[in-house]
């Protein structure tokens, strides 16, 4: 079977589990939601700077419930279904892209829920054509903490507690999304130029998705 | 080929401690072998290595032509059938997509899963979910999944375990079906009588070394 046959067929059951687990629509996200709508209650009735603070309170509380949904899969995965893959000639390469493009369907939903939800709680003054610069970043983060979120549930397969393990991995190596993403509106607002930031978020996904492929298959031997 | 399985020396130490010492054993087409061994003595570390999912300490060795602890096994891995005693099926998926996904993944016909699910009895139960169903039930679809996938090597981990009579009878067909091939069947357990039954050599170990059953 093709390699992208193998990435297709992983990222379509990876996706079928989610639909029927709910994970990330049932537990992830309300808990995201939850956590936008007490933030502005820590600060009083200042109106001025609720609504300035929403766009980066929407990256850190996205990053920080979106390294849940990057993780999600290492929480499923045990030393009997990766046996059972390697045994059915998957390649580790292809089932590191196949989950990269679910988590990333899934978290680009995600983000998109999180952020019409910050725009209602906290209805922030955004600069003219924020839209599309956004939604480009919002894609680009899913993608690199998604890969980050797979690339940490690889190396850490078959250690005792890999979930907090993994969080551990994720969280430092997730700074050059968060200052992309954040500083993509920052730019936007002061209308210096957002493609240096773009560009740091697609070098972060490039990096990412050549160490996840280039690393799958030592990794994946390593873990046993 | 005239071995499938050939090991020499095989040693295999796991957390600092031997599990496997001076292993020396010869699989040929058409062969099936019994090892027998109570708990703990590695005899599901000698699967996990003739599997290719283990890679020796020490010794030498080969399965399918190829050496074992190098690259040259990936590719073979696909013609190498598992059943481990802990079911490998994903429990959000019903017993049926489960047998699709693996057939889909290994390059065979989809349409087999229906067939194989008829063979082992489970065409009625088809659309359960594998986290719903008995274990009784996962393991026929273990098999199902290795009629689906006709692996050349196939390798039985305490198989008989928890099974009625029918599903033994299934996996004994399983075994002639791989004999029968020119395949080879290796299948680890602590019940001897079974393992006479469908095999034709029997070994036994204790305490990680491989003896001539008496």
């Amino acid at each position: 079977m093709s390699f992208w046959s193998q990435t297709y067929e992983i990222a379509r059951v990876d996706l079928t589990v989610e639909r029927r687990l709910g994970d990330t629509l049932r537990i992830v996200l309300p808990f995201a939601v939850v956590a936008l709508l007490v933030f502005p209650l820590t600060l009083g009735v200042d109106l001025t700077a609720i609504s300035r603070l929403g766009p980066a309170v929407f990256w850190a509380i996205g990053i920080l419930f979106g390294m849940q949904v990057a993780l999600r899969q290492a929480a499923h995965d045990d030393q009997e279904r990766r046996d059972l893959y390697a045994l059915l000639g998957v390649d580790p390469a292809a089932r590191f892209v196949g989950r990269t493009i679910s988590g990333s369907v899934l978290m680009a939903g995600f983000f998109a829920v999180l952020l019409v939800a910050m725009l209602v709680l906290y209805s922030p003054r955004l600069p003219d054509g924020w839209l599309s610069p956004v939604a480009l970043s919002s894609i680009l983060v899913a993608i690199g903490l998604t890969e980050l979120g797979t690339l940490a549930g690889e190396v850490t397969a078959g250690l005792h507690n890999r979930t907090a393990l993994a969080s551990l991995i994720v969280a430092p190596l997730a700074l050059p999304l968060v200052i992309g993403a954040s500083q993509t509106l920052e730019a936007l607002a002061r209308d210096t130029g957002i493609l240096p930031w773009i560009l740091v978020l697609v070098a972060t996904d490039l990096a990412l998705a050549v160490a996840g492929v280039g690393l799958a298959r030592p990794l994946e031997e390593a873990s046993r | 080929m005239d071995r499938l399985i050939d090991l020499d020396q095989i040693g295999v130490s796991l957390g600092g401690l031997p599990v496997l010492r001076g292993i020396d054993l010869s699989v040929g087409p058409g062969d099936s072998l019994g090892v027998n061994g109570p708990n703990g003595v590695g005899k599901t570390t000698l699967l996990r290595v003739l599997a290719t999912l283990l890679a020796p300490a020490t010794g030498s060795g080969s399965i399918l032509g190829a050496s074992l602890g190098t690259p040259e096994v990936y590719a073979l891995r696909s013609r190498i059938g598992l059943l481990s005693h802990r079911p490998s099926v994903i429990p959000e998926l019903t017993l049926a997509e489960n047998l699709r996904h693996a057939a889909s993944l290994s390059g065979v016909d989809t349409g087999k899963a229906e067939t194989a699910l008829r063979v082992v009895g489970l065409d009625g139960v088809a659309s359960r979910r594998a986290g719903a169903s008995s274990f009784g039930m996962l393991r026929r679809t273990e098999v199902a999944r290795l009629l689906i996938t006709a692996p050349r090597i196939l390798l039985l981990d305490e198989p008989f375990t928890g099974l009625d009579v029918e599903a033994q009878e299934l996996i004994g067909a399983l075994v002639t079906r791989t004999t029968s091939a020119g395949g080879a069947v290796v299948i680890v357990s602590h019940d001897s009588d079974h393992l006479a039954f469908h095999t034709n050599r029997l070994l036994s170990m204790s305490l990680g070394r491989l003896e001539q059953k008496s």
